[in-house]
């Protein structure tokens, strides 16, 4: 090698090594600040949104009772869906060829059609039908008996249509995480003589959990927000009560703006819960372990200095 | 211990298992060895029924594995009744199948517990008997993916042996090993000879054949070509096949 091409001698310990600069992230940054001040002021000059009517309606005893409702619909629909979802996931990788086709054609049908067509159905039941009732065959005893219209609430609709529809994703979810889990697992449960239940309760599930867990965070935040649909039917959940609300002040973008900030809020304490759970099931795997929020939060607050 | 009467496997149309043959003392190792496709592991797997057979029989302790006779029928079992014959045959896997949600004392209480029904103080006072008699006695509470292959194998074993097995089957144990970590599984499974137990071992281990071993059987193409003392197979096969198979792995 030529002696002028060499590299100037420095003690290895004198070298000082600077990370990659990245520019643009401050470029980025700006540009990004200033489009949003842009469009702040341009929504204040407007006048269309009004934030003392916001803040005077944020905490409005109808609106905090639509907040609650949502949160109800919410949890009782996700909760059923996920107990349908099992059920059915279960069914169509069992071996009875009866169960398989069962499960198939309930996803085929409420994954198939549009969620807010089988709300309006379910609400639409008393159109058919005068009565619904649960009666002994053969004899004329009632279990139960009611008039369809006074049965079928908008709560009841409302459950049946969102429960239902979210089973039939939940199913193909929690069937991913079954078949996920490797075969090797169950050839040890059943050489320790587990039987088939056992062994999806105590092993293939838990397993499983960890595949079932982010996309069904993913389905209730979605949950969330799809409950209000659930005001078609005149459930009185979040997006209902607001527009009762402007349908008599006539304040639309004021009140859809405090809708807004409430769904906001709501999927925002859904998806930090979602962090914790998939801690939990993290157990006995070394990597995957999402890291906290906080230290999530300091880390990028940390690389964009660089 | 184990006997076996013409089984035949078929997988789709290629035939596994062509007749196997087959007897095991109580008290007596019996070493598997032959070429991959031979049906070694098929074979073993048909032993505690995780696989069904088309053909023959097998009995384990005296009892039919996975078929109830009725007339000249032989009707296969329910999940449930199965799993019964299988919780007293111990079985070992070439890549472990440890529960990896579990730590390793609680992948060795799991079935005690929840199959036998006994309590988890029994249960978990076996369980690390065991966990020490394989020398991991400290990795009690260490999930399967902070030990090393050779220390799943260990407690493998020993998850299998707190169902207290009266038969232990081994399918290729240490072919998933770094080489440096094959002695403390085979070490584990020489003391457990030594103690008595009658043990089905597929392995490509010859050392360990030729130490351990009560039996040799050579399988290939799905039948037994050659069967007897380790010592004599190994050092002077009879069949072609045997003598081909020995020149390429020795």
């Amino acid at each position: 090698m030529d002696a002028g091409t060499q590299p100037p001698a420095v003690a290895a310990s004198d070298i000082r090594p600077v990370p990659v600069r990245h520019f643009g992230r401050w470029v980025s940054a700006a540009v990004i600040l200033g489009l949003v001040a842009w469009l702040a002021s341009a929504a204040a000059a407007s006048g269309a949104v009004d934030g003392s009517v916001v803040r005077h309606f944020l905490f409005n005893h109808s609106i905090l009772e639509g907040v609650r409702n949502t949160l109800v619909i919410a949890v009782a629909a996700q909760a059923a869906g996920i107990a349908l979802g099992v059920g059915f996931a279960v069914m169509r990788l069992a071996v009875n060829p009866v169960l398989r086709v069962t499960s198939w054609v309930y996803v085929w049908l409420f994954r198939g059609t549009p969620v807010l067509v089988q709300l309006i159905l379910w609400f639409s039941l008393p159109l058919v039908f005068e009565f619904m009732a649960i009666k002994l065959p053969f004899v004329d005893v009632y279990l139960y008996r009611a008039r369809m219209v006074d049965f079928m609430t908008p709560f009841k609709a409302a459950f049946l249509g969102l429960a239902l529809n979210e089973g039939a994703y939940m199913a193909e979810i929690v069937r991913a995480g079954i078949i996920s889990v490797d075969e090797g697992q169950v050839d040890a449960a059943k050489a320790l003589g587990m039987h088939p239940a056992l062994t999806l309760r105590r092993i293939v599930l838990p397993q499983a959990m960890r595949v079932i867990i982010p996309p069904t965070g993913n389905e209730f935040i979605s949950m969330l927000k799809t409950s209000s649909l659930a005001s078609v039917v005149l459930y009185g959940e979040l997006l209902r009560r607001t527009q009762d609300v402007y349908s008599t002040n006539l304040r639309t973008l004021d009140l859809l703006v405090v809708a807004s900030i409430w769904y906001l809020a709501l999927t925002s304490v859904a998806s930090s819960g979602q962090y914790f759970l998939e801690r939990r099931f993290a157990r006995g795997s070394a990597r995957d372990v999402p890291e906290t929020l906080l230290a999530r939060v300091r880390r990028n607050v940390t690389t964009i200095r660089r | 211990m184990v006997r076996a009467e013409g089984v035949r496997k078929r997988f789709g149309r290629t035939e596994v298992l062509r007749g196997i043959d087959l007897d095991v003392a109580e008290g007596e190792v019996l070493v598997i060895i032959g070429p991959s496709g031979s049906g070694k592991s098929t074979f073993l797997r048909c032993v505690n029924h995780l696989e069904s057979v088309d053909g023959g029989r097998l009995y384990v302790d005296g009892e039919l594995m996975g078929y109830r006779m009725k007339g000249d029928r032989a009707y296969e079992l329910k999940e449930r009744d199965a799993a019964r014959q299988r919780s007293a045959i111990g079985m070992v896997f070439q890549r472990f199948n440890l529960f990896p949600h579990l730590t390793a004392l609680e992948n060795l209480v799991e079935a005690p517990m929840r199959v036998r029904g006994e309590r988890r103080q029994t249960a978990e006072a076996r369980a690390r008997a065991l966990l020490d008699r394989v020398g991991l006695g400290e990795k009690v509470d260490q999930y399967p993916a902070q030990l090393s292959g050779g220390q799943q194998q260990r407690v493998a074993i020993a998850r299998a042996l707190a169902m207290e097995p009266k038969l232990m089957l081994f399918d290729e144990p240490t072919s998933a090993l770094d080489p440096e970590l094959v002695g403390d599984v085979l070490d584990a499974m020489k003391q457990l000879a030594a103690d008595g137990m009658t043990m089905v071992v597929v392995t490509h281990e010859i050392g360990f054949a030729r130490e351990v071993g009560d039996q040799l059987a050579f399988m290939d193409d799905g039948v037994i070509v050659e069967r007897g003392a380790p010592r004599e197979v190994l050092s002077a096969p009879t069949e072609a096949r045997t003598k081909a198979f020995l020149s390429r792995i020795l």
